[in-house]
């Protein structure tokens, strides 16, 4: 992992850098910021979608298919935004549902089976969280998607066009290179979401996008995104074919270095390039205790040796609940 | 801040008594420790601290904490209206946890296992490189071991302060239990509440068997994040453990008092398999051919044994009693920014 300044205590984030966050946000967010679906006729030949998970539908949000990078087979898996009010409907705004994943888990298997490397594109704003994904299993789908990926015996490059969102973005974007266009993000939850909880008001949205560190380049920085695939001019929006062609040409570096190592080696690495994502220190083992003296009826117990007194304390005693039951922070 | 008269008789301290949430029944704290945490009235489950959890869960002073120095950096410099550092000090002192998990080995009924509780309190009991970091190492020790691991999660997910870091720990914990399938070695999860976002999107719904305590909530998107995205409000009774029973996403809901003869019955059901250097043979499954005549033999005697000139030593149990030389376990060097 990259090393970065161990900051002791932080400030807030700047006006500026809120602006250049809530920038890079909007581009990876822009209404003509090119689909998965636009970008693969340009960098693939043949595709051929697949449809369907076998068990409960079709979801029209993710799509996955076979086809031909420069002649040879590779399997494309990539979440799928709308276009227009149509679209979007059908595309439910590019948020899967269960059965989204359980597809791209079907489409990994079969590239797992037949040895194709397999190609992501992330552009989510995050898996749906309705009462229907959560009665369907939202978690067990992006938990599991993650655990294939993690054991797949094929290279995989995974590339981050759009929003990376949280679990959604993840469940397809395990990989052992993960490359991301210039005005990309990746987050941990959407910035709308953080602000909600952390500020409890989805208007500091912005100041949570730069707290987060979201853009690409804090991504490479942080060590989740491996490099930065260029943007043609004012961004991705203004020339797909540019866009499709840096992507093609980053994809197929990729997979050339990829597919040279041996399968042992290849899993050996991601799986390593998992276990070190995250910063922590190792101290010593000294426990931190309450500040809180032992009861007046231990102090006296221990230097009178009643029984039962002068023994090993419990955990509970070590770590006890406080009275009330009331910590309201969340995560994502 | 209060103005205190030096004369004015002190109140009670206000933590002496905590309201049930449930049947609203005002509840003696130090009953509730007696209790483990059960309302006495109408049984609700009240959050547990990871110490109360492992008096409740281990043979006494069986439990040897691992890991405990890991310490969480703030990578991101994040704050929003206090810095994370200020966070973590706070809930340092809190709880007098240095972060939202405790692992370590001990053992349930006799058997050992790697065990990994959490701590609500601790920041919600959501999982940044430092949780990730001692799941992982859990799994790992466990698949090292042959001895099955156990998480009993309470968490709001992913902490946001840590970022895609945090949004990693998904993955990082996930990762190991794609060994432990391969090498054959168990995983249970129990979900307490609450447990949600990240924590549930990764190992705790894949766990070979999940166990929920009752009425815990456990859902994927919380409650206000799925109303302001989707915009309805959720029914009833949706992200509970029963909700999740009823789906087929949990295999039993276990109340407190049985968790631990529960945990013991599944240790003995779902053992390690016996061994991995690739030489298992049909006699050493106990759903083989020759295994299941033995297990005859067992039950018939020795005189079975002479006739049929087959070896009917019990079968290994596989916990833990063989060296072995499972997947190779890349300790990740000096991770710290």
């Amino acid at each position: 992992m990259s090393e970065g300044p161990l900051i002791v205590d932080a400030a807030p984030p700047s006006p500026e850098a809120i602006e250049a966050a809530w920038r890079r946000v909007q581009l990876a967010r822009h209404p003509q910021r090119p689909r998965t679906l636009d970008l693969v006729p340009l960098i693939f030949t043949g595709f051929f979608e697949l449809h369907g998970d076998r068990a409960f539908g079709d979801d029209a949000a993710i799509v996955a298919g076979p086809a031909l990078l420069d002649g040879r087979p590779v399997m494309v898996i990539g979440h799928q935004k709308g276009t227009d009010t149509e679209s979007h409907i059908l595309r439910n705004f590019g948020s899967p549902h269960p059965e989204g994943f359980r597809k791209a888990q079907r489409a990994m298997r079969l590239a797992d089976k037949l040895g194709l490397p397999v190609v992501t594109f992330l552009d989510t704003a995050g898996a749906f969280p309705g009462p229907a994904a959560e009665e369907r299993g939202q978690a067990e789908a992006i938990a599991s998607s993650v655990k294939l990926m993690t054991g797949l015996q094929i290279p995989i490059v995974v590339v981050v066009l759009g929003e990376g969102g949280s679990g959604g973005a993840l469940a397809i974007g395990v990989g052992d290179v993960v490359l991301a266009l210039e005005n990309a993000v990746y987050s941990v939850i959407s910035p709308e979401g953080c602000a909600s909880i952390l500020w409890r008001s989805r208007d500091e949205a912005r100041t949570a996008a730069a707290a987060m560190r979201m853009t690409a380049d804090d991504q490479v920085e942080l060590g989740v995104v491996d490099a930065i695939i260029a943007e043609p001019g004012e961004g991705a929006h203004t020339d797909h074919e540019a866009t499709a062609g840096a992507v093609k040409a980053a994809i197929l570096s990729a997979l050339r270095r990829l597919t040279a190592s041996e399968t042992d080696a290849l899993l050996a690495t991601r799986y390593a390039r998992l276990r070190g994502m995250g910063a922590y220190l190792e101290t010593g083992a000294g426990r931190i205790r309450p500040p809180e003296a032992p009861s007046l009826r231990r102090r006296i117990g221990r230097i009178l040796h009643l029984p039962g007194v002068p023994r090993r304390p419990r955990w509970s005693e070590i770590w006890p609940s406080d009275g009330n039951d009331d910590e309201s922070e969340r995560g994502a | 801040m209060p103005i205190k008269f030096p004369f004015s008789r002190r109140a009670a301290p206000s933590d002496a008594w905590t309201k049930c949430p449930a049947c609203d029944a005002q509840v003696f704290n130090k009953q509730l420790e007696r209790t483990s945490r059960l309302c006495p009235e109408c049984g609700h489950h009240f959050r547990m601290s990871v110490g109360e959890r492992i008096d409740l869960l281990l043979d006494p002073n069986s439990f040897e904490e691992r890991d405990a120095g890991l310490e969480a950096v703030d990578r991101l410099g994040f704050h929003d209206d206090r810095s994370y550092s200020h966070r973590l000090e706070a809930s340092q002192v809190k709880t007098g946890l240095r972060d939202a998990v405790v692992w370590g080995i001990g053992r349930i009924e006799g058997q050992r296992v790697a065990i990994g509780i959490f701590d609500f309190r601790f920041m919600g009991g959501s999982m940044g490189a430092v949780v990730g970091e001692k799941l992982a190492r859990c799994f790992e020790t466990a698949l090292d071991e042959r001895i099955p691991a156990v998480v009993v999660s309470a968490s709001g997910g992913a902490r946001m302060q840590e970022g895609t870091l945090a949004l990693m720990q998904l993955a990082k914990t996930t990762a190991p239990l794609a060994r432990m399938d391969a090498a054959g070695v168990p995983f249970i999860a129990v979900l307490t509440d609450p447990t949600t976002g990240g924590v549930l999107a990764s190992f705790a719904s894949l766990g070979d068997v999940i166990l929920a305590e009752p009425k815990a909530l456990i859902g994927f998107a919380g409650a206000r994040v799925a109303s302001d995205t989707v915009g309805e409000e959720m029914p009833e009774g949706f992200q509970t453990a029963e909700f999740l029973l009823a789906h087929g996403f949990v295999d039993a809901i276990v109340p407190r008092g049985e968790l631990r003869t529960t945990l013991s019955r599944l240790l003995r059901l779902l053992p390690a398999a016996p061994i991995d250097d690739g030489l298992l043979t049909d006699a050493e499954r106990a759903w083989g051919p020759i295994g299941a005549l033995s297990g005859l033999a067992e039950r018939v005697g020795g005189a079975v044994s002479e006739t049929i000139g087959i070896d009917v030593d019990a079968l290994d149990s596989g916990n833990g009693s063989r060296p072995t030389g499972t997947a190779a376990k890349p300790r990740p060097g000096e991770d710290q920014s």
